[in-house]
């Protein structure tokens, strides 16, 4: 044997052990890995941008004695009850078959002791849900799994769903394992079969289609009820404007970092933008037709802290929806659940397989073992806790700029530090007023 | 009979005049005269009401209705009787697409032919067409009945869930996991049920139709099977 020294192994930066590891899993399975959850390739993203703080120039409020205003109207276009939230964190749609009944009352709970809204799913409207959410917005989807009239006048408003973050030009899976009788029941199916939920309404294709959509729905609630329409973060600025033409009182803008039940693997990492790239389009739209304000933006996927919430606002939101932190709040991929993540073949905060209905921690499952496991009281008060910190950590950054609302922070609050968050955001990177694609950046 | 003149007085008068009527028994003959082609006429109405609508409608028309029984004296827009709960719609004329789509209950009887995807994604909604109908009908039909007396056109039934289908006449094409399946008795007795509340039992026999439903091989995601979709 040569005593020369040996070149090392060498790992190839394109095909990875992780990439050759899918590869071979496709290989012995002859099926693509679907998972929920959203993205997890790294991003551009709020944590690439931050605040100035007021000094001379700019004067701060008092952290603990000056009042910072949290609360926001969404609806207000044309609906005769807006809606009026004490906190512009609101709860994204999940479906009662993706969660299990108990954590849909959780998200009830913590989301009315907040003072804010939750969201139903695809799937229709729980008792359990409408029992405890004190403002309810009621998903209407391609699917119309459990869609009636009755419900959509039981609820607060309504939103149309066009796309979501984790998939835009996609519909939804619901694997077998979760089809119980009650959601089965719910969504007219047979037990047991993998249900599938079409990417495009059945009777509405377009712009043109979806103003009279949106017309006959206020008619029949008689034009009570505030209609959000959402869409996935593709091309914001012509869905947004399009979604204005039609008559929406809402937009619902969800980036690619917005989480599903269950799709491809494929499709959440491949397709969509991160919400950074999102918001300012879809912005400049409603600013472009005089609508700002007039019509809410609420923007989604990826927001975990008050921090996060101040950025979105400051960009132009009215206010931000969240879904996989609420999970998480809830008590998803909690580590104390880590023996059985284990037997699962994943670990705490990289557990994913929600579709399959094991989720040790009771929440994305119809299991009723695994269901009884979750307390939907607790569960509500630690979404409760953490909505306030998180609303105490947005009001923390714009007392700092100055502001006496969450709504009075503005993209002039903000730098980046990277030059793909500047272009995106639209906001100079740090110690420059460059904003890239934009100016010549001169000082 | 109350008459209603829906362009003098307009839609969310109209609209808001049914609504109110909910849980009442009384005042329950309605016509409403110069409809114009307008858009969800009678949507929402949640009492058992006989309203006649003198004229062809826009979209919508009888959207998700429950207990009424609403008449259409000429043809229906796009959606007509859209995630109908219950009652009945009648239509003298055709109906364009989707009508019935998403349907929950009810009857909903076009005497004309009916466009592309009606009946797509019912849930339980009973269809009686005395003319033709559309491609893609009853796609993703998950349950209900459809009766159709004329011809069907392309891919029928496509990803067809638990929705009963039958075609007197020819079908262009069956979709994906829609196959023709054996005629039996309970199903004559059903059709014979429909033709005659379908106002069609003059111009068809249960025995000159052929059914059709899922061949079930793609309620479960089998790779093997990707071609089909």
């Amino acid at each position: 044997m040569s005593d020369f020294p040996r070149t090392p192994p060498r790992f190839s930066a394109t095909f990875t052990p992780a990439i050759n590891a899918e590869i071979r899993r496709a290989a012995a399975t002859g099926i693509y890995d679907i998972r929920g959850g959203g993205t997890k390739r790294a991003l551009p993203h709020f944590d690439d941008l931050l605040f100035l703080g007021a000094s001379i120039s700019r004067y701060p409020l008092e952290g603990y004695r000056e009042k910072c205003a949290t609360d926001v109207w969404l609806g207000t276009r044309f609906a005769k009850k807006p809606i009026h939230l004490d906190i512009p964190v609101t709860i994204a749609g999940m479906s009662f078959g993706a969660l299990s009944g108990p954590a849909k009352e959780a998200l009830g709970r913590g989301a009315s002791a907040a003072g804010t809204s939750t969201t139903t799913g695809d799937g229709g409207m729980t008792e359990e849900e409408r029992g405890h959410s004190r403002t309810l917005v009621y998903q209407y989807l391609p699917s119309r799994y459990g869609m009636n009239p009755d419900d959509l006048r039981r609820a607060d408003a309504i939103e149309i769903v066009v796309g979501q973050g984790a998939k835009p030009g996609g519909g939804g899976m619901l694997l077998g394992q979760k089809i119980s009788d009650r959601v089965a029941a719910m969504r007219n199916l047979p037990k047991g079969i993998d249900q599938r939920s079409a990417c495009r309404h059945p009777d509405w294709t377009g712009p043109d289609d979806l103003e009279i959509k949106i017309m006959e729905l206020r008619e029949i609630t008689d034009w009570e009820k505030p209609i959000y329409v959402k869409i996935g973060g593709a091309r914001p600025y012509y869905d947004t404007a399009l979604a204005v033409k039609a008559g929406a009182d809402v937009v619902v803008l969800d980036g690619m970092q917005g989480g599903t039940a269950a799709t491809q693997d494929v499709f959440i990492e491949h397709v969509g933008m991160p919400i950074l790239a999102c918001i300012p389009l879809a912005v400049k739209a409603l600013q472009d037709l005089g609508m700002h304000r007039k019509v809410q933006l609420i923007v989604s996927g990826g927001i975990r802290s008050g921090a996060d919430v101040a950025k979105a606002m400051a960009l132009g939101a009215d206010a931000v929806a969240i879904g996989t932190a609420a999970l998480i709040a809830l008590g998803d991929n909690d580590p104390k659940w880590e023996s059985e993540y284990q037997k699962l073949g994943t670990t705490a905060d990289a557990y994913d397989d929600w579709h399959e209905g094991r989720d040790p921690a009771g929440i994305t499952t119809q299991d009723p073992a695994l269901s009884a496991r979750f307390d939907p009281i607790l569960g509500g008060r630690r979404l409760k806790n953490y909505l306030k910190v998180m609303t105490l950590e947005a009001q923390t950054i714009a007392r700092a700029c100055g502001k006496n609302h969450l709504h009075n922070l503005e993209p002039e609050d903000l730098c980046a530090l990277t030059i793909e968050a500047a272009a995106m955001a639209g906001v100079p990177i740090a110690g420059t007023n460059w904003i890239p694609g934009r100016n010549s950046g001169g000082l | 009979m109350q008459t209603f003149d829906l362009g003098a007085q307009g839609l969310r008068a109209l609209n808001s005049a049914l609504h109110a009527l909910k849980g009442q028994t009384n005042m329950t003959e309605w016509e409403v005269i110069n409809p114009k082609g307008s858009h969800a006429i009678a949507a929402g109405v949640d009492a058992a009401l006989d309203i006649t609508v003198r004229g062809s409608t826009g979209y919508y028309c009888a959207g998700m209705n429950k207990l009424a029984t609403i008449r259409i004296k000429g043809s229906a827009g796009p959606g007509v009787a859209e995630n109908m709960m219950s009652g009945s719609v009648i239509i003298d004329g055709d109906a364009s697409q989707y009508a019935g789509a998403t349907g929950r209950g009810g009857l909903l009887v076009i005497k004309g032919n009916a466009s592309s995807r009606c009946g797509i994604s019912m849930k339980g909604i009973e269809i009686v067409v005395h003319g033709n109908i559309g491609h893609m009908s009853a796609f993703m039909a998950q349950s209900g009945t459809m009766v159709v007396l004329g011809d069907a056109g392309d891919a029928l039934g496509d990803s067809l869930y638990e929705a009963r289908l039958f075609v007197r006449g020819s079908v262009k094409s069956l979709g994906a996991d829609c196959i023709e399946k054996e005629m039996r008795p309970e199903h004559l007795a059903l059709l014979a049920d429909l033709l005659k509340r379908g106002e069609a039992d003059t111009k068809a026999k249960p025995s000159e139709f052929r059914r059709y439903g899922s061949a079930r091989t793609l309620y479960s995601f089998n790779i093997d099977n990707a071609s089909s979709y």
